[in-house]
C-alpha cells in the first residue's frame, strides 16, 4: 500500500521513523525540531506499538536514552534543534566511540537566519566531529526516505548516523509518498559482545581506530549512494548541499550544461570532488548555513579561486540561503520587482496579552529600580521577549539554564543585587545543577522560576517538573523560608513586590516562584 | 497550472488554515505542492507569512523568488504590504481591511490606503463585516478565501470540497458555517473585482 500526505518535513522524517520500525523518539522541544516527536506522539500506528515518546528533561538525556534503547537492539530517533547539539554533545560524540546496535537516527533542526534561535551553528561540524555519516535531505520525500536508509545504514556501519535538516525543510510541506511499515527489531544484544560500551581508555583506544578504519568505506558509500548525484557536464561546477539543491533547481534553465553534484550523504565524496575540481574552471558551493562544504574542498592552502560560495561572496556568509540569493550567486539576472513598501514598519514578537511573564515583569521592574546597579540574568524561552521594550526587564538571554549560573557569577564578583529569571521548563532542563553551585558557595542571588506549567515558546509541551518545582529547590537545598510562592496576577501586586523586596535583602539563595499556567496552553486545553 | 501565493498576517490569526484548505484542494487534484510555514517566535504577535507553491510540475524551491508571486492574500493590511518585493507586477492583493494594530508605532491608514491605490490589482474589503454576517468572527478567514478564491485557479467546488475534508472532524455544522463564509467572501471579492 501506498499512500499521498501533504507533510511538513518535520512530519515526513516522524512517519518515516515510525514506518522504520522505530521503538523510542527521545527529545527536548526546539524550533524548527518540534512537531517530528508532537507527530509520532499523535500517530496511531506509534499509539498502537507502544512507541515511547515522552519529552526529555534535555537533549543529554535524550541522547542517553536513545543510546539504552540502542544497545538492547531496538531503533532510537533522537531530536532536537541545533543548539541542543551543544548539551548533548558528550551523549553523542562518545555514542560513536561505543558505537551503536539498533539503529540510532539523531536528527538537529539547524535555523540560519535565526528565526528563533540565538545562533547559526551547523550540525554537519558535530557530523565530521564525531566521525559519523550525515544525512541532509533536500526534499520532504528524500526525508522521509532517508530515514528508513539512515536507520539500515547506522546498524551497517555500526555508528549513531546525524540527519541535518534546515528551519525551511522542517517547516514546510509537500506531497510525500509513504510506504508500507516495517516491524521493530526484538530485543538483542551485539555478537561481538559488550566490551564497546565501556569507554576505558584499553577499549576507546581500539574503537577509536576502528571508527577511524570506517571512515574510507563511508566516504564510499557517499560515491554510491542513490542520495548524493554526480551529472558531467561543461567547465562550470555546482556542489549544491540539502535544500541548496532546490534553488539552484529552480533556477538552473533545463538545458543548462553545468557539472552538478549533490551531496545529501556525507562524508563528502573525495574522488568525485577532486574529479570535478579537476575538470572545472570554477565551482560554486551552494550549502545552507555554514561553509562547511566550501571549507573543506578548498582547504587552507588552495589559491586557485576556483571554489566559490560563501568565503568568496557569491552567496552572504550569514543567513540562509533563498531562490534570490542563489540565483545571483549563478549569475541569473534579477527579474522586475516593486521595491521595499516603506510605510511597512517592523512587528516584533510579544508575551501574550494576560500572560503571567508580563505581571511577573512589570513588579520586578518597580522593586529593582530602588538598586540602580542591579542586573538581571534571563534565559531562553517566552519570557525572553521581555528583554523588548516596553519591559526592557532583563539583561542577558545565552543558553539553556544559563540565568542561574551567571547571576552567581556575578554576584560572587560582588554585584547587588543580582537576579536571575528562568521559566520551568528551562529549569528543569539545565538550572537545577546551577542553582546546587550557588547553595553550595551561599551565593547572594534572588532567582525568579517563572512557573507557566509548560515549555510555551515551542507550543506548550509537557514540562519536566511540573508541580514539583519547590520540592526540587529544597531538595537542592535552598532555605525553606526562602522558597516562595506567589500568583502573578494584578491583584496581587502588592503582595509579590513584598516577597521580591525581602529575597533581594536577604543575604543568600532565594528562590521565587510565580506560577500561573500559559494562557494558549489553557486556551488548548478548554477547546479540547 | 502553476500559482505562487504568499499568505500573510499576524501570528495568531491563523493564515495556516487557509494554507490548509488550499493545500488539501490541490492534493485532492494530484497537483505538486510547497508550502512553507512559520512557527516558533513570530508566532506570538509578530508577521507571520507562508510561501504556498502549486503547480501540475514538480516544485524546486521552497520559497518564492522576488517578483514571482501571483498573490498575497492577508489578513491585515500592513503585511499585505510587507511582501511587496515578492509580488509580480500583475499579481493581486487580497487584503482584510480592518488593521491589526499590536505596536504603537502602526502606520496611519491613510498611508496605508496611498500604498494600496498605488497598485494594479488589489482586492480590500472589510472581510470581519462580512465575517460577522455570515458564519462569525472566527470565520474570516473563510471570506478572504472566498475573495481569493477568483484568482486561484482552482475551481469553488474544489476548494469547498477541500474545506469539507478540512473542517470534517469539527462536525457538519463547522463545515456548513465556514463554506458559507467563503460563499459570501466570494461574493464579496467579485463585487470588488468589478469596480
Ligand atoms: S505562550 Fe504562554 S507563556 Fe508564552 S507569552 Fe503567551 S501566555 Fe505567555
Amino acid at each position: 500500500m501506498t499512500d499521498k500526505l501533504l507533510l511538513l518535513g518535520d512530519q515526513a522524517i516522524a512517519l518515516g521513523a515510525v514506518h522504520s520500525g522505530l521503538s523510542g523518539v527521545y527529545a527536548y522541544p526546539g524550533t524548527p525540531s518540534t512537531e517530528i516527536t508532537e507527530y509520532i506522539q499523535e500517530n496511531k500506528l506509534a499509539r498502537e506499538r507502544g512507541v515511547r515518546s515522552d519529552w526529555c528533561t534535555n537533549e543529554k538525556t535524550a541522547m542517553e536514552a536513545a543510546l539504552g534503547m540502542s544497545y538492547i537492539g531496538k531503533r532510537a530517533l533522537v531530536c532536537m534543534k541545533h543548539v541542543g547539539m551543544n548539551v548533548a554533545a558528550d551523549a553523542f560524540v562518545n555514542s560513536a566511540m561505543t558505537g551503536v546496535n539498533g539503529g540510532i537516527v539523531v536528527v538537529a533542526a539547524d535555523d540560519p537566519s535565526m528565526h528563533s534561535s540565538q545562533n547559526e551553528q551547523d550540525s554537519r561540524f558535530y557530523g565530521k566531529f564525531a566521525l559519523v555519516p550525515i544525512l541532509e535531505p533536500s526534499s520532504q520525500q528524500e526525508a522521509y526516505d532517508m530515514i528508513r536508509y539512515g536507520f539500515d545504514l547506522s546498524e551497517e556501519v555500526g555508528l549513531p548516523v546525524l540527519m541535518r535538516i534546515t528551519t525551511r525543510m522542517a517547516h514546510s510541506r509537500a506531497v510525500v509518498t509513504v510506504g508500507e511499515p516495517i516491524a521493530e527489531n526484538p530485543l538483542h544484544f551485539p555478537e561481538a559482545g559488550v566490551a564497546n560500551w565501556v569507554l576505558l581508555p584499553v577499549n576507546a583506544r581500539r574503537r577509536y581506530r576502528e571508527i577511524i578504519a570506517v571512515q574510507d568505506k563511508l566516504e564510499k558509500m557517499s560515491e554510491t549512494t542513490r542520495f548524493n548525484s554526480y551529472k558531467k557536464g561543461g567547465k562550470k561546477g555546482v556542489i549544491a548541499c540539502g535544500i541548496g539543491y532546490n534553488y539552484m533547481m529552480e533556477n538552473l534553465p533545463a538545458d543548462s550544461d553545468r557539472t552538478i553534484l549533490k551531496v545529501s550523504q556525507y562524508p563528502l565524496p573525495a574522488d568525485i570532488i577532486r574529479e570535478m575540481v579537476e575538470e572545472c574552471d570554477e565551482v560554486l558551493v551552494i550549502e545552507d548555513g555554514q561553509p562547511f562544504v566550501e571549507e573543506q574542498v578548498r582547504g587552507l592552502l588552495d589559491c586557485s579561486g576556483k571554489i566559490r560560495g560563501r568565503l568568496s561572496g557569491e552567496l552572504p556568509r550569514d543567513g540562509e540561503l533563498t531562490p534570490d540569493n542563489v540565483a545571483a550567486a549563478l549569475g541569473v539576472k534579477e527579474g522586475q520587482h516593486f521595491d521595499v513598501c516603506s510605510t511597512v514598519v517592523p512587528r516584533p514578537p510579544a508575551l501574550c496579552a494576560g500572560c503571567g511573564h508580563r505581571d511577573v515583569y512589570s513588579v520586578l521592574n518597580e522593586v529593582i529600580r530602588e538598586y540602580p546597579d542591579h542586573k538581571v540574568f534571563s534565559d531562553i524561552g517566552c519570557y525572553t521577549l521581555g528583554a523588548l521594550p516596553p519591559l526592557r526587564a532583563i539583561h542577558t538571554c545565552v543558553d539553556m539554564g544559563a540565568s542561574i549560573t551567571m547571576a552567581k557569577g556575578a554576584a560572587d564578583g560582588g554585584l547587588f543585587p543580582s537576579v536571575a529569571v528562568i521559566g520551568d521548563s528551562t529549569f528543569t532542563h539545565s538550572g537545577i545543577t546551577g542553582l546546587l553551585d550557588a547553595v553550595n558557595s551561599k551565593s547572594n542571588v534572588t532567582i525568579i522560576i517563572s512557573d507557566n506549567l509548560t515549555t510555551a515558546m515551542t507550543g506548550g509541551q509537557d514540562s519536566a517538573g511540573t508541580g514539583r518545582i519547590e520540592a526540587i529547590c529544597l531538595g537542592v537545598g535552598v532555605e525553606p523560608e526562602h522558597v516562595r510562592t506567589v500568583v502573578p496576577l494584578p491583584k496581587n501586586m502588592e503582595e509579590i513586590r513584598k516577597v521580591i523586596k525581602e529575597e533581594i535583602e536577604y543575604n543568600g539563595v532565594s528562590v521565587i516562584v510565580p506560577r500561573r499556567e500559559c494562557i494558549q496552553t489553557l486556551k488548548r486545553k478548554s477547546r479540547k | 497550472m502553476k500559482k505562487d501565493i504568499i499568505l500573510a498576517g499576524v501570528g495568531g490569526q491563523g493564515i495556516l488554515s487557509i494554507a490548509a484548505i488550499i493545500g488539501q484542494a490541490a492534493l485532492n487534484q494530484n497537483l505538486h505542492i510547497k508550502q512553507a510555514e512559520v512557527h516558533g517566535m513570530s508566532q506570538r504577535g509578530g508577521d507571520v507569512q507562508s510561501n504556498l507553491r502549486i503547480s501540475a510540475e514538480p516544485i524546486n524551491s521552497d520559497l518564492i523568488a522576488l517578483g514571482k508571486a501571483d498573490a498575497i492574500i492577508s489578513l491585515e493590511p500592513m503585511e499585505a504590504l510587507r511582501y511587496l518585493p515578492y509580488l509580480s507586477k500583475e499579481g493581486w492583493i487580497v487584503v482584510n481591511s480592518v488593521p491589526h494594530i499590536n505596536i504603537p508605532n502602526y502606520p496611519e491608514e491613510s498611508a496605508l490606503e496611498a500604498e494600496f491605490a498605488k497598485l494594479p490589482n488589489v482586492i480590500s474589503f472589510d472581510a470581519d463585516a462580512v465575517a460577522k454576517e455570515n458564519g462569525g468572527v472566527r470565520t474570516v478567514n473563510m471570506v478572504l478565501l472566498g475573495a481569493a478564491s477568483m484568482i486561484l485557479g482552482i475551481e469553488d467546488t474544489k476548494l469547498e470540497e477541500a474545506i469539507g475534508d478540512v473542517f470534517g472532524r469539527k462536525g457538519e455544522a463547522v463545515v456548513e458555517t465556514n463554506v458559507k463564509a467563503f460563499r459570501a467572501g466570494r461574493e464579496a471579492g467579485k463585487k470588488q473585482m468589478e469596480r
